[in-house]
């Protein structure tokens, strides 16, 4: 038996979504980020997420067949329909909060992508071992940054223990496993996200010693992003500001 | 390796320099190899003193090997 096309499609816009939204959230920072090095570099990795994001959308578009594009699905859906996680919709706030949400997911991120390049679905498996490359270098910044500023000065180990505490609480979603996420892992599309977590966990903790900080120890975890049960306030915000040229001039074209 | 200098950024050490002359400077395939130096370990020579270290080799044609005439058969050198 293979697996539901509903679970592929599901699981393609959990990808193609967190990407997106993530890659919008990090394009906010452009032309406003403290130095001209970050400014790049956060564009850099914006850009990265978007190239990902027209692979996984365009994937996702051809698995629903019918005859939705990459454009269609960015750009026509709204808030309901989303399945990133919580934490890539989370706002900007402070660079530090900037940062630490790309180091939550980015570590995330690798280990979901290094599943993924096993893929008994080449087609996932080609985006994911290119996507790989990229991603390895978003970890590695991100991980580098949140010790030099966590081990900082007082104010920037404030700062990054602040968003630190205020950030956590999201990871947990990333770590869900629900029923589709059973069926993809049964016929070997992708890994049980439940199953990722020890690895995250332990380079959590290393990065995070060495940056001084210390993990919030409640295992509450904010839900609903990635099953599209509930998203929070922050995402039809962005939506309005991603999305507002095709909702105005409907097939604008660059 | 041949290197050349592309640009000068700013970096609280030499691993981030690395990085971010990497984001900055190979956006567009420019690069396969960096090296970051300290802008306070160069030692460059003084504007000032142009025209005595390089004004000297203007006038010295037969320093460049091409007075020499080259063997068709040769081909292009």
């Amino acid at each position: 038996m293979t697996v539901s096309t509903d679970a592929l499609f599901q699981c393609l816009l959990r990808l193609g979504d967190n990407t997106l939204i993530l890659g919008q959230r990090l394009g906010e920072w452009c032309g406003h980020a403290p130095a001209l090095e970050e400014d790049i570099a956060l564009a850099n990795t914006a850009l990265d997420l978007m190239g990902q994001t027209r692979h996984w959308l365009t994937l996702a578009g051809e698995v629903e067949g019918k005859g939705r594009s990459e454009d269609d699905l960015a750009m026509l859906r709204d808030v309901w329909d989303f399945r990133n996680v919580l934490l890539v919709e989370q706002p900007n706030r402070d660079y530090g909060h900037t940062l630490m949400r790309q180091f939550l997911f980015d570590h995330y991120h690798l280990l979901m992508l290094r599943g993924l390049s096993e893929s008994a679905d080449s087609r996932l498996g080609d985006i994911a071992a290119k996507s790989v490359k990229e991603v390895t270098y978003h970890a590695e910044r991100s991980a580098e940054l949140i010790i030099a500023l966590g081990d900082g000065t007082e104010e920037s180990h404030m700062r990054m223990q602040e968003a630190l505490d205020r950030l956590f609480p999201f990871a947990g979603e990333l770590f869900e496993t629900d029923a589709i996420d059973e069926d993809l892992a049964q016929h070997g599309i992708a890994p049980l996200p439940s199953s990722l977590r020890p690895a995250f966990e332990a380079q959590l903790d290393i990065v995070l010693a060495e940056a001084t900080l210390s993990k919030p120890t409640d295992s509450f975890a904010h839900k609903g992003g990635r099953t599209g049960f509930r998203h929070t306030e922050h995402l039809g915000h962005l939506l309005a500001s991603m999305q507002w040229l095709q909702r105005a001039y409907p097939g604008a074209q660059w | 390796m041949s290197h050349r200098h592309f640009g000068s950024l700013h970096a609280p050490n030499a691993e981030m320099a690395i990085k971010n002359a990497r984001d900055v400077y190979t956006r567009r395939n420019e690069g396969v190899s960096i090296w970051v130096v300290q802008a306070n370990d160069i030692a460059a020579s003084s504007p000032s003193d142009k025209g005595p270290l390089y004004e000297p080799a203007e006038d010295k044609v037969y320093r460049h090997p091409s007075f020499y005439k080259i063997p068709d058969d040769i081909g292009a050198m």
